[in-house]
């Protein structure tokens, strides 16, 4: 029964990404119909040929598609992420920077920014982004620990200490930021310039593993909804499991904000969407929420590059999802932890 | 002579800078029902919890099915004891069948699915609880006895030799309680160890085969409860005057509370020792000393 529900919903939001995907390539200062996007895309299998002009080929293979890709793997990683944080929480509200992960990262990518410190192949301000992340995430573990047991009401208020403390780290390095600031604000906002290949398999190389690494725990994630000691006492060693659950989603989140910046609201409201949709269950949720999250990125990023001047996408994902989010505070009974 | 489910030896366990549990001691054998009572405050859920190692311990030693607890995983402990909790948090919509397979956690493994025997387990502890017809409910929506049921439920497809009950018959109405005891009766019948703890001191006596009196972390009084049940353990563990009779419809013991002990006497000894209604002696039993209907 499951297996059928899982498949019929994965499939349909596979169809729905790749229809999204498809559209969003066609966006941009040069229009290009859907249809010849699929035909170029195609095109790039062997045995196909388009009749597309040249000029349209090279926009959307070397311009459009890596974009859109980096929206669609950045997006998975953060729902995915976000899903885990959730149930890890017990609480629909948190999200995949809960313990620090995205202050981190600013701090990491301002700090290089400001400083204009470089690394060969541009890889100085992922890096830093990655290693600030991590060490965010980190610090707050060790801090909430004691004893050798993780308490959540603690881990979360550590979590909103340190965004604090971080935040005001990102805002004194921008008043002294000079020149940066323009680089470092638009980072902050989630920036999709300068989108490659290369940025996109660096975030699928660290995120789908470990997001395949997470299908097997989906079932100790619905057992961890029952709380810790009845938890505990189905079988699941529940100190050990979260540490692994925290510390993979941290990663998967580090990896997505490293490279494209911070974009707010994808890791609470898609998975928070798809449990009103497809229910508490983590061996659907998860799944479905990585894929839905992929395509609410991707159509997000079409959008803020509709404009006149192109938009940062994290503005995009904070203006539509916050009313949905209200919206739905008003409409439905949020479940409380 | 085998183990038995449940062994408890001089168990201590300390929490927040107090010593909660002092030297507990404890027998439970497949068969038996053991009722945990006494005042609030006792340590009957610590001890509850402590034997599922979800509380630490100082010292003692707990031995499940005739393993140290000590050493069993949460896996392992989870096969051989299933407890259920007093405050069910049943907060997301699941429904009940698939609240029940999460007692099914510790027989399945990680990378595979649900068998047929996982399947066969969960039914037949939906059926055995009287939830097999909000099968696909969700938990939210059911009452507060039927929850309190979904939960026994879950625990019976753990399919464990021991069972914990954390106050089972609290915020359940009078046919309820009843219900579920005589359930946990057939449970013990089926040659499982029950271990429950409960504070109402006429369904403990009716129901369990033995009880263990809980008060400031230590044993006050074990056995039968005839043997455990008189005015002098009560007035030592409760503080209260109470006089203990045999009830005409069950034929259990039947404790009734006359007043608080400094309230009825400045001297509390002599407050139970007061020959009110002739002798506060137990009457014998008429048949085995526990009614099963």
């Amino acid at each position: 029964m499951y297996v059928v529900r899982t498949g019929g919903w994965l499939v349909g939001l596979a169809a729905l990404l790749a229809a999204v995907a498809t559209v969003s390539a066609g966006v941009g200062p040069v229009a290009i119909p859907p249809r010849e996007v699929l035909s170029v895309v195609l095109s790039a299998l062997p045995g196909l040929s388009t009749d597309a002009p040249g000029a349209h080929q090279t926009i959307i293979l070397r311009v459009r598609l890596p974009r859109v890709a980096l929206a669609a793997v950045v997006g998975f990683a953060l729902a995915a992420a976000g899903t885990v944080m959730q149930g890890f929480f017990r609480n629909p509200m948190a999200d995949p920077s809960i313990v620090g992960v995205s202050s981190g990262a600013a701090v990491g990518a301002v700090a290089v920014i400001v400083t204009g410190v470089s690394l060969p192949f541009g890889l100085g301000l992922p890096a830093a982004a990655f290693a600030g992340a991590l060490c965010a995430a980190f610090g707050v573990y060790v801090i909430a620990s004691e004893g050798g047991r993780t308490p959540v009401a603690t881990l979360l208020l550590a979590g909103v200490a340190v965004q604090t403390l971080l935040g005001a780290v990102v805002s004194f390095a921008l008043v002294h930021a000079g020149r940066g600031i323009r680089e470092a604000v638009f980072w902050l906002m989630g920036h999709r310039h300068g989108s490659t290949w290369g940025k996109v398999h660096l975030v699928a190389a660290v995120a789908v593993p470990l997001i395949l690494l997470l299908l097997p725990f989906t079932r100790d994630l619905n057992a961890l909804l029952l709380g810790e000691a009845d938890a505990q006492s189905v079988g699941v060693d529940v100190e050990r499991t979260r540490k692994l659950l925290l510390a993979v989603a941290s990663v998967i989140t580090a990896a997505a904000v490293a490279v494209a910046g911070v974009i707010g609201f994808v890791g609470l409201i898609v998975p928070h969407v798809m449990r009103l949709l497809v229910g508490p269950d983590h061996r659907i949720l998860l799944p479905t929420s990585a894929l839905a999250g992929a395509a609410f990125l991707v159509a997000a990023d079409a959008v803020a590059r509709a404009g006149a001047a192109e938009l940062p996408v994290g503005i995009v994902t904070a203006a539509v999802g916050a009313p949905f989010f209200l919206y739905l505070l008003r409409n439905r009974e949020v479940p409380t932890a | 002579m085998t183990d038995p489910a449940l062994r408890v030896d001089s168990l201590v366990v300390d929490r927040g800078g107090r010593r909660v549990l002092d030297g507990v001691s404890v027998r439970a054998r497949g068969g038996d029902v053991v009722g945990l009572v006494g005042p609030n405050g006792a340590g009957k859920t610590t001890l509850l919890r402590a034997c599922t190692g979800a509380v630490g311990t100082e010292s003692g030693e707990v031995r499940l099915a005739g393993a140290d607890a000590a050493t069993l995983s949460a896996r392992e402990t989870a096969r051989r004891v299933a407890s259920v909790p007093q405050e069910p948090s049943l907060d997301f919509e699941f429904p009940v069948r698939e609240a029940v397979a999460m007692g099914r956690t510790a027989h399945v493994s990680r990378f595979g699915r649900r068998g047929p025997e996982d399947h066969t387990a969960v039914d037949r502890a939906m059926e055995r609880a009287s939830v097999f017809d909000l099968a696909d409910r969700s938990v939210t929506a059911i009452s507060g006895g039927e929850r309190a049921r979904v939960l026994l439920a879950r625990a019976l497809a753990q399919d464990t030799p021991l069972l914990f009950l954390d106050e089972p018959t609290a915020n359940l109405d009078v046919n309820h309680q009843v219900r579920t005891l005589s359930l946990v009766r057939e449970l013990a019948a089926d040659g499982r160890a029950v271990v429950a703890s409960i504070h109402d001191l006429d369904l403990a006596a009716r129901f369990c085969d033995s009880l263990v009196l809980l008060a400031d972390g230590r044993v006050r009084a074990a056995g039968t409860p005839e043997a455990v049940l008189t005015p002098k353990a009560l007035a030592d563990a409760f503080c209260v005057d109470a006089r203990v009779s045999r009830d005409p419809a069950t034929d259990s013991l039947r404790v009734t509370v006359l007043g608080d002990r400094d309230s009825t006497g400045a001297d509390g000894e002599r407050a139970v020792e007061r020959p009110s209604s002739g002798d506060d002696t137990v009457p014998a039993p008429r048949t085995d000393g526990r009614g099963t209907d």
